[in-house]
């Protein structure tokens, strides 16, 4: 982890402007309308979210005694706040778990929890871990289940604990960090601001505010494909794009990401389970 | 048998706002899968809505309603603390219904 | 379509005819639906063949019929459509997508309260016209928006 090095220089503006991404706005599209009718669209998409079909299926599995060790979660499972405490615990991840050693996103602590609580076995889980199709993974309904538990709570990752603050510092730099067969690092898109993708505003994760926008929706219920996703697939989703190999799921690489995105937002109000493009 | 529906009905002044979320993978039969397979069509065919048992909305859809669908309808004559129930049945002949009262 | 109805929706057009047999329980809500689903309006391909099978031939524009949806949908898997109909005895809404390749999206039909009101979320395949089709007092009436759909670039 700490090991992680940085394979050259950390991209400068110069060879931002070869990367060929749309700064210009001229191509006849009132960006500005669009924006305002898609955040539109959003808010009434919001009001009967199938997310909340997902926390159903999520309330279910927490409670329901399962795995070769017939335990439920409710009984076994800390999330940081105590053992089946719910309430405001997604929002205070990633946060350092004694019994792990190790700094861990909310599906990360949950998916521990099913392998070390439950016997369940991770090879299983990460064989199918994000929903495709007419599939939902348990794990996915079980983030939704917790994270619909922090709706409208600040974030609160414990910044002050010198492993986040580790964990958030190795994010910082891995955003940094240019590799893959495009030479791309998440900074090439989300490291300044006023980028597009089409019609998509690319956040700049390097601010708060654009850290939080990559934070406060998921997990998310995702109109394309009509599939819930977290935020785990969405570090895996931007590394396919990226043209990189994927992550291992759950592994500290994503882990150290979502410190990085989450604790720059702290402060500010988690709106998940939210609904997606 | 299929998954539950989330049913809101609340009354408006003197109007009762029925909202209801179906858990339904919606298959148009055209859609082609990974694989380059088509998935076969599963949609759900009709839906009907019952105040207190009495039916006041007969509904028919195709698969061209969107996945897990959100339908929304509005009943005069309601009050809190009534019954409203929402059933549907699919092209396969699986069926669903739940209940909700009327807040 | 049932016959019977048919021939009562079109015929004089007095609510009092149509109410007077929903009263004398001619016409059962419950009865006439149960699972007799409209196969060919729901498979034709033409929206044309589509708004006949479904009796809508004819429909008149009406401003007391009024359809809200986006200009642009940022995504044509679920776009909103909100159908309101202040048309007196409005029991039948229908909402077809005129570019899709199965036009009619759904039907709905109200008694017993129930409003000329309905909300869905459509597929809609490309930018096209969005019709709702309304039936009060034998009449047919009509109201229409154009939805753009965009193409996304990134997720998120």
């Amino acid at each position: 982890m700490k090991q992680l090095r940085i394979i050259g220089a950390v991209c400068t503006a110069a060879t931002l402007a070869t990367t060929g991404l749309a700064f210009a706005q001229s191509d006849g599209v009132d960006h500005a309308k669009a924006d305002a009718e898609f955040a539109k669209f959003r808010a009434e998409m919001e009001d009967s979210n199938p997310a909340e079909l997902f926390e159903l299926k999520g309330e279910e599995l927490w409670k329901t005694k399962r795995g070769p060790k017939n335990v439920s979660l409710a009984e076994s499972c800390d999330l940081g706040q105590g053992v089946g405490k719910l309430e405001g615990a997604y929002v205070k991840m990633p946060r350092y778990f004694a019994d792990a050693d190790k700094v861990m996103d909310a599906e990360r602590r949950i998916v521990w929890c099913m392998t070390e609580k439950q016997g369940f076995k991770y090879a299983d889980i990460a064989k199918q871990p994000f929903a495709k199709g007419n599939f939902t993974p348990d794990i996915t309904s079980l983030v939704t289940f917790v994270a619909g538990h922090s709706r409208n709570m600040k974030f609160a990752i414990p910044m002050n604990d010198p492993k986040v603050k580790e964990a958030w510092e190795i994010g910082k730099e891995i955003t940094a960090y240019r590799a893959g067969p495009y030479d791309f690092a998440c900074n090439t898109c989300h490291g300044s601001d006023g980028k597009r993708i089409r019609m998509q505003n690319l956040p700049n994760l390097s601010t708060q505010e654009g850290a939080y926008k990559g934070v406060f929706g998921w997990p998310g219920y995702r109109m394309t494909g009509g599939v819930m996703l977290t935020s785990q697939w969405r570090m895996n989703d931007c590394f396919r794009q990226q043209r990189f190999p994927a992550p291992k799921y759950a592994s500290d690489t994503v882990t150290y990401l979502l410190t990085y995105m989450t604790g720059t937002s702290n402060g500010l109000l988690y709106k998940g389970p939210g609904i997606k493009r | 048998m299929a998954d539950p529906m989330k049913i809101r009905a609340q009354m408006k002044g003197d109007v009762c706002e029925v909202r209801v979320l179906m858990s339904h993978p919606m298959e148009t039969g055209q859609r082609k899968d990974g694989d380059g397979k088509t998935v076969p069509a599963h949609h759900i065919q009709t839906l009907t809505v019952a105040l207190n048992g009495k039916t006041v909305v007969s509904g028919q859809t195709g698969g061209s309603v969107s996945r897990n669908p959100v339908f929304g309808f509005k009943v005069k004559g309601a009050k809190a603390g009534d019954k409203v129930a929402v059933s549907w049945v699919d092209n396969k002949g699986d069926k669903r219904t739940d209940e909700t009262t009327v807040a | 379509m049932d016959l019977l109805r048919r021939t009562v929706l079109k015929g004089a057009g007095a609510s009092g005819v149509l109410a007077g047999l929903l009263a004398a329980g001619v016409l059962k809500p419950t009865l006439a639906y149960a699972n007799d689903w409209n196969k060919a309006a729901f498979e034709a391909k033409d929206f044309d063949v589509a708004l006949k099978t479904i009796g809508a031939e004819g429909a008149a524009a009406n401003a007391a019929l009024v359809m809200k949806a986006p200009e642009i949908a940022e995504n044509g898997a679920v776009v909103p459509i909100d159908v309101t109909s202040t048309i007196p005895n409005t029991t039948y809404i229908a909402i077809l997508v005129k570019k899709n390749p199965f036009p009619l999206s759904s039907s709905f039909e109200f008694a017993n309260g129930a409003t000329g009101d309905v909300s869905v979320r459509l597929k809609v395949a490309e930018t096209s016209v969005i019709q709702a089709i309304a039936k009060a007092d034998g009449k047919v009436y009509s109201a229409q928006k154009e939805v753009k759909v965009t193409v996304g670039g990134c997720g998120g």
